[in-house]
């Protein structure tokens, strides 16, 4: 008779889940973070709040949130910031005969031609204009 | 094979305090601006242009009150909320051109350039300045050297002479360059030469850097200390100070400050005393430490001679170390009250935790009731947590007041732009 031998098994006191594991385990993913999806340069994008109605036909309204990043360069068709006469202003970047100029999107505002040498300078591109609809 | 000498660049913004208000003030650039102190006490951070008017560094706000109105300069509280993150965010860009950094001050930082030499490293330096004025702004200035003494150096001629074009390398200098350059320098400039050390050189004949760089470090090791003589082998190319990566944890942690008016009841110093430990226990709970002592103070305008004065402090040390706000504030409050006499006009409070440890490796305590001391963690956790996210300040003790009398001026402070929701900039959409 070979020999037994005799091994010490630890006992556990707790219990022991006999049920299935749950089926979501394997399909776990963290949840939406806005942060993420609304903001790619951390270091480089600041909130700036819309006062005025000059750029409504594009959506962005008075009150709205927006999200700027400075560290895109800008092209033709984006919502830029200016700081015109040291004050910030929305508006789109456009070319008008070859030449850039600032739009407004309401019939009402005239486009501001941009001036090399003048008092003018691109802050930075806005990405994303949040409106809030629910108080 | 010859041995690299090290690449360390030190990158400095240029006045730092004056280009964050200009970042989101725009029609402030080329205008003469300042920063005050905290409780608009005196000149802490001048633009370009207020150096130009002869105003130094530290004069009181009050002597230069005429200088101002003749020449219009316009005038800030200073701002370290919108400092802090505009600090953090230029860190964090420097961050990604070398993975070894040392943050030295909220303006500057070190960077390990030496793995990067195949590079043209003033080039590197010239892409730092270019990113981080696109990304925040901020007009920094690069100086790269073989030592922290070197680049420190270099800065300081990349920002006073304009043919570097804002970055000064060293290493790229041949050494009869290098000593032609030092001996334009006086020594006061260096590293770690504060005026009273300029004088004891002064009598040594060492004037400019080039003399210092050519002295004895031994003899300056008897006439000064290992300090001096580590200072001279810097100078000479040896780099002896390593890079300090990670801060190390500080050994005591002082909240004070100066009254906006003077404060005569045991009620306003109590809720300037919660305040200060409050923030206090904040940085403690940080840098992952218990304090075992709370030292309080208190102390009249020494300036009002006339007036009568009183200043007194009182350590007190806790049943065991923590990091409790309630715990804290409960000794620091005991200790006032033993050391607040009626009748004076108080000037200044504030609090030292002191005896410092690591919160990980501290002992249990005998009497200690581990169930408390989990709740303890949780909840300072909690309001850690909810200030971080919702604004400092936001879950507070009662203690501290709602209306705090005693608080500092601030008379010019500028908004919160980057850490408010309420307080961010405006978009005109109106022209």
């Amino acid at each position: 008779m070979p020999d037994i031998l005799e091994t010490l098994l630890p006992v556990f006191g707790s219990a022991v889940s006999a049920g299935f594991p749950s089926p979501a385990d394997d399909y776990i993913e963290s949840r939406i973070d806005m942060n993420e999806y609304l903001i790619q340069h951390k270091e480089a994008t600041f909130f700036l709040r819309v006062q005025g109605d000059s750029m409504n036909q594009l959506g962005i309204l008075d009150g709205d949130l927006l999200v700027v990043d400075r560290s895109i360069p800008v092209e033709v068709g984006n919502i830029v910031i200016a700081a015109i006469d040291g004050e910030f202003t929305v508006k789109q970047f456009a070319l008008s005969e070859g030449n850039p100029i600032l739009k407004a999107a309401n019939p009402a505002y005239k486009d501001i031609s941009i001036d090399p040498d003048g008092d003018l300078e691109i802050w930075g591109v806005v990405r994303w204009a949040i409106h809030k609809l629910w108080p | 094979m010859a041995v690299t000498r090290p690449s360390i660049a030190l990158v400095d913004c240029n006045n730092f305090y004056v280009s964050c208000e200009r970042v989101f003030n725009p029609k402030l650039n080329n205008k003469p601006v300042l920063v005050l102190s905290n409780n608009d006490g005196c000149v802490i951070a001048r633009s370009q242009e207020v150096k130009d008017l002869g105003i130094k560094m530290g004069v009181p706000w009050f002597k230069i009150q005429t200088l101002v109105k003749h020449h219009n300069i316009v005038v800030f509280s200073s701002n370290y909320t919108l400092y802090a993150d505009m600090s953090n965010r230029v860190m964090q860009i420097i961050s990604h051109f070398s993975p070894n950094q040392e943050i030295y001050s909220i303006d500057e930082c070190f960077l390990d350039l030496t793995g990067f030499q195949h590079l043209n490293l003033i080039d590197h330096g010239q892409r730092i300045r270019a990113t981080i004025k696109q990304f925040v702004g901020l007009p920094v200035c690069v100086g790269i050297g073989a030592s922290k003494t070197q680049a420190k150096l270099a800065n300081h001629l990349a920002k006073k002479r304009p043919a570097f074009e804002g970055v000064c390398d060293f290493n790229t200098l041949e050494p009869e360059g290098l000593d032609r350059l030092f001996s334009e320098i006086e020594v006061g400039e260096v590293w770690g030469v504060g005026s009273r050390t300029k004088k004891r050189l002064a009598e040594l004949s060492i004037h400019t850097v080039l003399d210092l760089k050519k002295s004895s470090p031994k003899v300056l090791r008897k006439q000064f200390s290992v300090v001096m003589e580590r200072t001279v082998r810097e100078l000479n190319g040896e780099s002896c100070i390593p890079l300090e990566e990670v801060a190390p944890p500080k050994e005591q942690l002082i909240c004070s400050r100066s009254f906006g008016a003077p404060v005569f009841s045991l009620i306003d110093l109590t809720q300037a005393v919660i305040t200060y430990t409050t923030r206090a226990a904040e940085k403690l709970r940080q840098q992952k430490s218990v304090a075992a002592l709370v030292y309080v103070f208190i102390e009249t305008n020494r300036f009002k001679v006339n007036e009568p004065q009183y200043n007194n402090g009182l350590l007190v040390p806790l049943p065991e170390p923590g990091n409790d706000t309630r715990l804290l504030v409960g000794a620091a409050l005991t200790g006032l009250k033993r050391i607040y006499k009626p009748g004076f006009a108080y000037k200044k409070a504030g609090i030292m935790l002191n005896d410092l440890s690591c919160a990980d490796a501290k002992q249990k305590g005998l009497f200690e009731d581990a169930e408390l001391q989990a709740h303890s963690k949780s909840l300072m956790q909690a309001i850690d947590k909810i200030n971080g996210i919702m604004g400092s300040g936001t879950i507070k003790f009662t203690g501290e007041g709602l209306k705090k009398r005693w608080q500092a001026k601030a008379e010019r402070k500028t908004p919160a732009y980057t850490t408010r929701i309420d307080e961010i900039p405006i978009a005109y959409a109106i022209g």
